[in-house]
């Protein structure tokens, strides 16, 4: 029963939806299974909630290693919670001025704003920063020129970089057009890697049509665990 | 007499003795024919009403006379137009979608210039009464390939059932999986299983989760210790249950730590720290990364190499499988990801599907090549034939304008 309630649900819902995708009549009924699926998400949010509230106090009560950061999470996890459910700094709304919750959470100049913007943003955008120092690893090692399909793979991203600078007309423009940087740029692009990106986007469209049909058949059901 | 209108006069006088003239708001002219009809493959609820541009509508103009159209409805049967929408300026056409199926309409457009100046109204001709179609014909296209490559899965799927042989390659990404896990075992550190980023209703994160399942497998028989960070609560949820059943699979309930699989947070980069962090604390032998990814897949994929782990990573996000390529030992790219419960599986009848799935590349290829062919027959003989199948191809069996 643990197992088939859900297969049943799964084939039903899904069915109704490529269901809907031609049948302008239950096109709506999509829309609800998505409303359906929202409210599971926010309640299942509790689960995770919980979850990662308990882990972190269990951590900081065995004193385990890197029980700080837990105490971090901790307090971040319930300071944001308390000032965003108690609207605090939140002004009243025009609309409802003689209640003093009826603003906005995220109102310019409230406290949950504030934490967003000057805690959460700059910390997100840190570690988004990153992104730039490993790029620039990661391409170390991918360009080294081992053996032949190396080297290729090394020409091609030179010639693609340069290309895309004002650099790369300028030091190729002497050069015929077909073989100028910004010109080669073009063509790598627009034919050898949009060929590849889309026999790589026909094959997870097969895959996905294929995986999707086990899952509602019922022939895949890995996901759904024990029926024990 | 009123104070106002009694300064409007003695301004206006000053201005007109004073040579000088106030600038008065002027209508501008309406728009020109306006149609409405039923708008097609819809549940009867929407009509499409367009028009004819009001002279005084110039793309370039050196003063705009028109800054936009108003669209007005009633109702047979009812007394009034009402305003149903606004359009902005060079627009042709509005889409009412706040239609009863069966009511009949008829539809006003007014040219509006600045301040508020407005143009007599420009009416259809007819009423018109919008229809339900019990088919969207223009996803008819989509509907045969559809069928085509799904009956294929399904028939593959019972070809095997019966007991017919089915060959597939190898998969090195999968097969690395026993390598990466034994490996993590040998060297006493744990294994950690990234399911991507994405909610449980990804496609992705279902078929990364199917390894997970192998991955779960393996760790319970070598004994080795599994950390299954989750960016979703129902992800979550889903993994414990899929380690769980893995456990209970591999003979060894006991081994099995609920909290081997917990959530972090659905913040993208507040996930990322957290899991990077925990890769350079811990220092996994073997990381897995199934899933959808979008700018944090680098991120992730560095640090594990940083750490010296072995990385086994699959993903459908075609921007991302750069980064994943450069720096893991292993990719699985795309339809390989969505192939694993079914290579894994090692059942017949799921490894039908894949041939099911050939099936679609076939086709696919087909349609490519004769594309191709059509296309360049077109340029060289510019026959007015070739270019009308060629248009057929693209228009209506790749894009939307269905039969």
């Amino acid at each position: 029963m643990k197992r088939t309630l859900p297969l049943l649900i799964a084939a039903v819902t899904g069915f109704v939806l490529i269901g809907a995708h031609f049948v302008p009549y239950t096109q709506s009924w999509g829309e609800e299974a998505m409303i359906w699926f929202d409210i599971l998400a926010a309640i299942a949010f509790i689960l995770g909630g919980a979850n990662l509230v308990r882990l972190n106090l269990q951590k900081i009560s065995d004193r385990r290693a890197g029980w700080g950061y837990a105490a971090v999470t901790v307090i971040a996890f319930f300071l944001t919670l308390v000032v965003g459910m108690a609207k605090m700094g939140v002004h009243p709304s025009a609309q409802f001025p003689q209640f003093a919750w009826s603003g906005d959470y995220v109102q310019e100049g409230s406290s949950f704003w504030f934490i967003y913007q000057y805690a959460f943003y700059p910390l997100g955008a840190t570690m988004f920063a990153l992104l730039a120092c490993f790029i620039a690893s990661a391409a170390f090692r991918a360009f080294r020129a081992k053996n032949t399909e190396a080297i290729i793979l090394l020409s091609t991203a030179f010639i693609v970089l340069v290309g895309r600078t004002y650099a790369g007309t300028a030091l190729t423009g002497w050069m015929p057009e077909a073989l100028q940087f910004d010109n080669l740029t073009g063509t790598i692009m627009n034919v050898f890697n949009l060929a590849g990106n889309r026999a790589i986007t026909i094959g997870i469209g097969l895959g996905v049509v294929s995986l999707s049909l086990k899952i509602l058949l019922g022939v895949d059901r890995s996901y759904l665990g024990t029926e024990e | 007499m009123d104070k106002s209108i009694f300064l409007t006069v003695l301004a206006a006088g000053l201005f007109s003795w004073g040579g000088a003239s106030p600038v008065l708001a002027q209508s501008p002219r309406p728009p020109g024919e306006v149609r409405a009809a039923d708008f097609p493959n819809d549940a009867g609820d929407a009509v499409r009403v367009e028009w004819e541009l009001s002279p005084d509508d110039q793309p370039q103009p050196a003063e705009r006379l028109v800054v936009a159209y108003e669209i007005l409805r009633r109702e047979a049967g009812e007394e009034a137009f009402t305003r149903i929408g606004e359009e902005t300026y060079q627009t042709r056409s509005f889409k009412d979608d706040g239609c009863t199926p069966g009511a009949s309409y008829f539809y006003q457009v007014v040219a509006l210039g600045p301040d508020g100046a407005r143009s007599p109204a420009a009416a259809a001709g007819s009423p018109v009464t919008p229809v339900m179609q019990y088919f969207d014909f223009s996803q008819f296209w989509f509907g045969v390939i559809l069928l085509i490559v799904g009956g294929s899965v399904i028939y593959f799927i019972q070809l095997a059932r019966s007991g017919r042989e089915l060959k597939v390659r190898p998969i090195a990404g999968l097969e690395a999986v026993d390598e990466a896990v034994g490996r993590a075992t040998e060297m006493g550190r744990p294994c950690l299983y990234v399911p991507g980023i994405l909610d449980i209703n990804d496609m992705q994160t279902l078929a990364g989760v199917t390894v997970l399942s192998r991955v779960a497998g393996l760790t319970a028989e070598f004994d080795a210790r599994l950390d299954v960070p989750t960016c979703r609560s129902l992800v979550m949820t889903a993994c414990r249950e899929t380690v769980e059943a893995a456990y209970l699979g591999a003979g060894r309930p006991d081994a099995f730590n609920e909290d081997s699989v917990y959530y972090l947070t659905d913040e993208q980069f507040g996930y990322v720290a957290g899991v990077t962090g925990k890769m350079l604390r811990e220092r996994p032998a073997a990381c897995f990364y199934m899933g959808a990814f979008f700018a944090e897949s680098l991120i992730l994929a560095e640090t594990g190499n940083a750490v010296g782990a072995i990385q086994v990573a699959g993903t459908a996000m075609p921007s991302q499988l750069p980064f994943f390529v450069a720096a893991c030992d292993y990719t699985l790219i795309g339809e390989e990801l969505f192939a694993a419960s079914a290579y894994l599986s090692g059942e017949s009848h799921q490894l039908g599907s894949l041939k099911g799935q050939d099936v679609g590349k076939v086709l696919g290829g087909t349609l490519v090549v004769v594309g191709c062919l059509l296309s360049t027959a077109a340029v060289l003989t510019d026959a007015a034939l070739l270019n009308q199948v060629l248009s057929y191809l693209t228009d209506h069996v790749l894009g939307n304008q269905g039969w």
